[in-house]
């Protein structure tokens, strides 16, 4: 018989939506603003003793806390509004104490049958929540170049123990050159470096009577110095953020060399920015003996202002990567000072060198890698951006050797708690392989966010009033089918927006509300077929059957295209954009199995299978 | 409603005159004013401020220049008491804070931070390559989708329709002088997507006419075409434009000028689908052998 759907087919419709219904429940529950507690430290634990302790401290305060919990990450305190959040985030960081680190949040009151299903809210993009965004570029001809400065090192030691004379080292444009005075030591040279560093090309010249060795990266070298260098510097930003102590943070690749850092609910960008962009590093050196030749020399001003200035020897003894712990705290006389452990190999080689320098002193050098850009002026009368980088060097204190150095030491000298604090963050969360910079930052603050929330939800209200009215009224008994699905489609799209964890950004809500002017599209080309059957006389039932027929195809091709063009803006757009993109092409999907299949299944209950009902289209 | 018989391709000239006349417009425009690119595309730094009470704008601008802050733009955003400071010229990264704590030092009314964006300037040109590319990569693809769904004719119809779309509604913000931003070409995107999505449908009617009408001309076939969807094209639209018209409305400043794109865009987009594919098809010279092939002349059997 026509227009009869068979009963599953009806259930398997219930059943879908039934199960939207379920994943898009959780969105109409607000979140909590709420209290991250967590800790780095292996010798604090959050328990419920700092829970208690954040108790006492708040009701002191009189701050209302909704709730405090244990979690698997640590515990949540949960607040009735976003002002005793606020209010909230000091006293509890002050009670506490520098082992615990405390993070603004929002979180999921989703109820628990909910949460066990797997359901939970849609996410907010920035512009909705608040928060930075941080696009970073990893310098990595930089790091190409430091390679090159530690092989350098590398390669005269090796030259010195094997007793082949050369004359100097320089490094130009990516490229280490070693002057000899004699062929027969360059043909030496050549031997024994090309056996011990497989990874460099090696070429050799000829400039008047010197000889040259010339040594470069090969291709797969230098492209593997470079992933490793995007790599560890993830790492480390990754490490960073989690001492800022911000609640779901996104650190991410973006192409060959550029990281995204997105911060939720950070509002303090400089303090941010300050962490996650610092290149700080330390390097131990041995003040310069008689002995030291004027190319292993290298004299360098202390950090105090002082203007005083001292020669170190240029091996590097250990660097602040071996640095497995740092805290900072206070010595005798109250200044500010950072106690170090350094891991086995660092220890190592510490103690090794400072045995045999016992009475020398050693210098604690503090280095900032920057990068400066100035804008030149082409032939052609644009600008073009040339940046350069650069390190600053200073020495923080220089103190004698009294004793072989072990595992753990402390150094002071610095000019501030604030920089010992940093310093020592900075150690434990592991210095950047390359430099970086920034190239985009984007700061949205809290009340824009839920400004941005109101206006679109408020517009997506109206916006779906505006088309129901429209289509009651246009196709009477018809029109409420469509209305009940789109009103599906709209649960549908939220219940996959929180199925795939999209995030909904403010694009993402425009999105939304443009899908449902089009969502209506389908229905209107299904109900004007139908229309145009009737106008030529066919009986109901066959019009509403090869209405549904006759406008399929064209439904089909039309969406297709139009979520081809979403798809294309999904992969080359970015933040905002692929928001956008994101809802769209769900919308589309979702629009096209309820304005098909829904509106049938109800066009079937309603008139299926009886005779030439009079049709109210 | 009733079908309608209104003779479209009877104002075919004029329409042509019509839209050619828009295109050179737009491309003029665009080729002397330019478009006014927003900070995404150009790099620079942008701070939004709210004030507790409204402020006078050449106050700011004289504190601003006063802290040596010359090359900036202080503009009302949304309301009275929102503030927007742009720097075109702005390199480096901290700039954005600075300015903040410099507007904060006013001490008078309360300054909070709505937002502050910093865009380098080669990652503001990257954003515009890959725009532009991804706008041409959506044309191509949709040729192709259409070229093999309908035939070649359609799809050169088409994706000329869309260009016509796109171009007009870039022409629209080079003349008023609207800024283009990245949210801007997002909705620029949705404009192709849906006036596709319109094109398509009138292509559809007009490639099952061809199967349906045997004796009619391919003039006389694309007008009845046009006539049998206008229905659906003007209804389509209008929910559509509803929806739009709030989203301007109500949607706040963040999308103001997405919303606008979309309306332009839409407008041009339903005008285009009624009165450009098919006038382009007419033009190709479409006929009933390009959607179904001729019968095959029977090959002799010579096998016995």
């Amino acid at each position: 018989m026509l227009n009869k759907y068979p009963l599953w087919k009806y259930l398997l419709i219930l059943l879908v939506l039934a199960l939207g219904l379920l994943y898009a429940f959780p969105n109409l529950y607000p979140d909590d603003p709420a209290l991250q507690l967590s800790t780095q430290k292996s010798t604090a634990t959050v328990d419920e003793r700092a829970l208690e302790k954040a108790r006492t401290a708040l009701s002191q305060a009189n701050i209302d806390l909704k709730e405090a919990e244990l979690t698997s990450a640590g515990g949540t305190l949960r607040f009735n509004s976003g002002e005793d959040q606020l209010a909230a985030k000091p006293v509890v960081a002050a009670a506490l104490g520098e082992d615990y680190v405390t993070a603004l949040n929002l979180v999921p009151t989703t109820p628990e049958w909910l949460s066990s299903l797997g359901a939970g809210p849609a996410k907010l993009g920035l512009d909705l929540r608040g928060g930075v965004h941080f696009l970073l570029e990893v310098d990595t001809p930089a790091a190409l170049k430091q390679r090159l400065e530690v092989t350098s090192s590398e390669m005269k030691a090796a030259l010195r123990s094997d007793r082949i004379r050369y004359r100097s080292v320089d490094i130009a444009e990516g490229i280490l050159s070693i002057r000899f005075l004699q062929q027969s030591d360059l043909d030496l040279a050549e031997n024994l470096l090309t056996d011990e560093f497989s990874e460099y090309r090696f070429a050799t010249r000829q400039v008047d009577t010197d000889y040259f060795l010339d040594v470069s990266f090969t291709e797969a070298s230098k492209a593997e110095i470079e992933s490793y260098a995007l790599q560890q510097n993830l790492t480390t930003l990754r490490n960073r953020v989690n001492e800022l102590g911000v609640a779901e943070p996104l650190v991410q690749r973006q192409g060959s060399n550029r990281i995204v850092v997105e911060l939720p609910g950070v509002q303090d960008t400089a303090a941010a920015k300050r962490i996650i962009g610092a290149t700080a590093n330390l390097e131990f050196h041995l003040e310069a003996g008689l002995d030291t030749t004027g190319s292993d020399l290298e004299t360098l001003t202390f950090r105090d202002g002082s203007g005083r200035s001292a020669q170190l020897e240029r091996d590097i003894i250990i660097t602040g990567d071996s640095v497995s712990d740092a805290s900072s705290s206070f010595d005798e006389n109250g200044r500010p000072q950072v106690n170090i452990s350094l891991d086995a190999k660092g220890g190592k080689q510490m103690s090794k060198v400072t045995r045999a320098a016992v009475g020398r002193n050693m210098a604690v050098v503090f280095i900032e890698h920057k990068s400066r850009s100035r804008f030149v002026e082409q032939e052609d009368g644009s600008l073009e951006e040339v940046r350069r980088s650069y390190s600053e060097k200073g020495i923080i204190s220089l103190a004698t050797i009294q004793t072989t150095l072990g595992n753990s030491f402390r150094i002071t000298g610095l000019d501030s708690p604030r920089e010992s604090s940093e310093l020592a963050l900075l150690l434990r969360a592991g210095a950047l392989a390359a430099p970086i910079y920034f190239v985009e930052e984007r700061t949205i603050g809290p009340s824009l966010g839920a400004e941005n929330i109101k206006l679109g939800v408020g517009s997506a209200q109206i916006g779906l009033l505006v088309v129901m009215l429209f289509m009651l009224v246009y196709y009477k008994v018809f029109g409420i089918f469509a209305n009940v699905s789109l009103a599906l489609n709209i649960i549908l799209l939220m219940a996959f927006m929180s199925l795939l964890s999209a995030t909904l950004t403010l694009p993402g809500i425009a999105g939304i509300v443009l899908t449902m002017g089009m969502a209506v599209d389908a229905n209107v080309l299904i109900f004007s077929r139908i229309k145009e059957e009737l106008a030529n006389g066919t009986p109901s039932q066959q019009a509403i059957h090869s209405g549904f027929n006759r406008a399929f195809t064209t439904i089909f091709d039309a969406n297709i295209t139009t979520l081809l063009v979403a798809v294309i803006l999904f992969a080359v757009g970015t933040g905002p954009v692929k928001g956008f993109a994101v809802t769209l092409s769900l919308g589309i999907l979702t629009s096209m199995f309820t304005a098909i299949v829904v509106t049938r299944a109800q066009v079937n209950l309603v008139y299926g299978g009886r005779k030439n009902k009079k049709l109210y289209i | 409603m009733k079908v309608t018989q209104i003779p479209f391709m009877a104002m075919r000239k004029i329409v042509a005159v019509f839209s050619l006349t828009l295109i050179l417009i737009s491309i003029g425009s665009l080729a002397t004013k330019g478009l006014q690119f927003g900070l995404d595309f150009t790099g620079g730094t942008l701070v939004e401020v709210n004030y507790q009470e409204a402020p006078k704008l050449d106050d700011i601008r004289g504190l601003l220049a006063e802290n040596g802050y010359d090359d900036v733009v202080v503009q009302n955003f949304g309301s009275p008491t929102d503030v927007v400071v742009r720097m075109a010229n702005a390199f480096t990264p901290t700039l954005g804070d600075e300015v903040l704590s410099t507007l904060q030092s006013n001490g008078e009314i309360s300054v909070s931070l709505q937002r502050s964006e910093f865009v380098g300037a080669q990652v503001g040109e990257e954003l515009r390559e890959q725009g532009g590319l991804g706008m041409l990569l959506a044309l191509a693809i949709v040729m192709i989708y259409v070229a093999v769904r309908f035939q070649f004719k359609f799809s050169v119809a088409s994706v000329a329709a869309l260009a016509h779309d796109v171009i007009i509604t870039l022409g629209f913000f080079s003349l008023f002088d609207v800024e283009f931003d990245l949210t801007v070409l997002a909705a620029l995107l949705a404009v192709v997507g849906y006036s596709l999505n319109d094109t398509i449908v009138v292509c559809d009617r007009i490639r099952e006419n061809f199967r349906i009408m045997r004796d009619t001309t391919p003039y006389d076939l694309v007008n009845e075409s046009i006539n049998q969807t206008l229905g659906r094209t003007l209804i389509t639209s209008l929910t559509t434009l509803f929806v739009l018209i709030v989203l301007f409305v109500a949607g706040g400043e963040a999308i103001h000028n997405f919303s606008m794109a979309l309306l332009v865009g839409i407008v041009i987009g339903t005008y285009s689908s009624i009165f450009v594919a098919a006038n382009l098809l007419l033009a190709l010279d479409v006929k009933r052998e390009d959607l179904i092939p001729p019968p095959k002349e029977e090959l002799e059997d010579d096998l016995p």
